[in-house]
């Protein structure tokens, strides 16, 4: 494999910096810390690593894959990790991210089950996580507001207008998602479609 | 054999839970209760609600819930065939819905579909943050720890494991 990339023509323009491309180490290895990280949720931790740590994706490119997976059938992350994987790394790459993701809890959830059932002292634990939980409430929030700034930051209204309609339908008005979905989505798809 | 048909149970049930599983494996769970503790006897609903209970506590995709509810029914063999059931024909998916993705990019229909849909998502898991937190925040305390953690993970880089590290003990003293 050749690491060095051929240096640029003068006459090219330089692109903004070509994405780093992850080895099947880097992407086992990062997946794992996503996974072993991942107290309330895995997305926050993604994006985390994806974005923040190892800069493989843009803030805009990190949306629209976790946009894509979430409608997807499946949990969202594990989706992701495939799309990732084999995008930077071919079918081999979907598989390394996967079970990077999916590997190490199995074992630890496998070993707790275990240990639970000889000695198990839940309500300890339960109380222990209401405290992580209320925390990875506030993590999400800070992570969807992280995410959201690229929509803001756009000209088109019509996103954030999108967004918050979805939020405060879902998230504040309690209204049903199905129906919620069947009204919101063909019109941002729409409005998309008009924009592009 | 009973082992293979339990085991071939376990395969067909969450293979057709992951196709239901849209937004998250989270959504799946109430089916996997009906089906686990009313129709298959797998397990009693006290024994559900550990089981899940242990799956928050584990770091990971909410997905290996299914993981130990395989586990719980026929061991290393039940984990493992679960997970594959839950995790294997949505994954497939994925890569096929991935690769065309990504063979198009860049026409009007892409720019369009994901124009489209990344504004909903962000609504969606703002919604979903929300939803968390009601259901977290009985208490002053824990309104606090939500409040705090958005503050510091949003403005400072400050590694979320300490922060839950924290929020654990406090959880642990009973102060929250």
């Amino acid at each position: 494999m050749n690491d060095a990339p051929p240096a640029p023509r003068a006459t090219e323009p330089v692109a903004a910096a070509a994405p780093p491309r992850p080895s099947l180490s880097e992407l086992f290895v990062a997946y794992a810390l996503i996974s072993l990280y991942g107290f309330g949720g895995v997305l926050a931790w993604s994006r985390r690593m994806m974005v923040e740590e190892r800069r493989w994706l843009t803030p805009e490119q990190f949306n629209e894959a976790y946009a894509l997976c979430s409608f997807l059938p499946g949990p969202n992350i594990v989706n992701f990790s495939v799309i990732f994987g084999s995008r930077v790394r071919g079918p081999l790459g979907g598989l390394v991210a996967l079970v990077g993701l999916l590997g190490p809890p199995m074992l630890l959830i496998i070993i707790i089950g275990a240990l639970y059932a000889h000695y198990g002292d839940l309500p300890a634990l339960r109380r222990a996580l209401i405290g992580v939980t209320a925390a990875a409430a506030g993590l999400i929030m800070s992570t969807v507001a992280k995410m959201a700034l690229p929509l803001f930051r756009n000209r088109a209204v019509s996103g954030p207008v999108i967004a918050l309609a979805t939020f405060g339908a879902i998230g504040i008005a309690q209204w049903p998602l199905p129906i919620v979905l069947a009204v919101v989505l063909p019109i941002s798809l729409a409005l998309a479609w008009v924009r592009r | 054999m009973k082992d293979l048909g339990t085991l071939g149970t376990l395969a067909w049930f969450f293979a057709l839970m992951s196709l239901f599983a849209i937004g998250g494996a989270n959504s799946a769970v109430p089916e996997i209760h009906r089906f686990a503790v009313d129709v298959q006897h797998w397990m009693t609903d006290p024994q559900f609600s550990d089981i899940f209970g242990l799956a928050q506590l584990t770091p990971g995709p909410n997905v290996i819930v299914v993981t130990l509810i395989g586990y719980h029914v026929a061991g290393l063999a039940g984990a493992l065939v679960a997970t594959l059931a839950m995790c294997g024909p949505t994954c497939l998916l994925a890569f096929y819905v991935g690769r065309t993705f990504d063979r198009f990019r860049g026409a009007s229909w892409q720019v369009a579909l994901a124009g489209g849909l990344v504004p909903v998502t962000l609504g969606l898991t703002a919604a979903s943050a929300v939803v968390v937190a009601r259901a977290a925040d009985d208490t002053w305390v824990a309104v606090g720890i939500t409040v705090a953690t958005a503050l510091m993970t949003y403005w400072i880089r400050v590694n979320p494991l300490w922060i839950f590290a924290v929020a654990a003990l406090l959880g642990l003293s009973g102060v929250v």
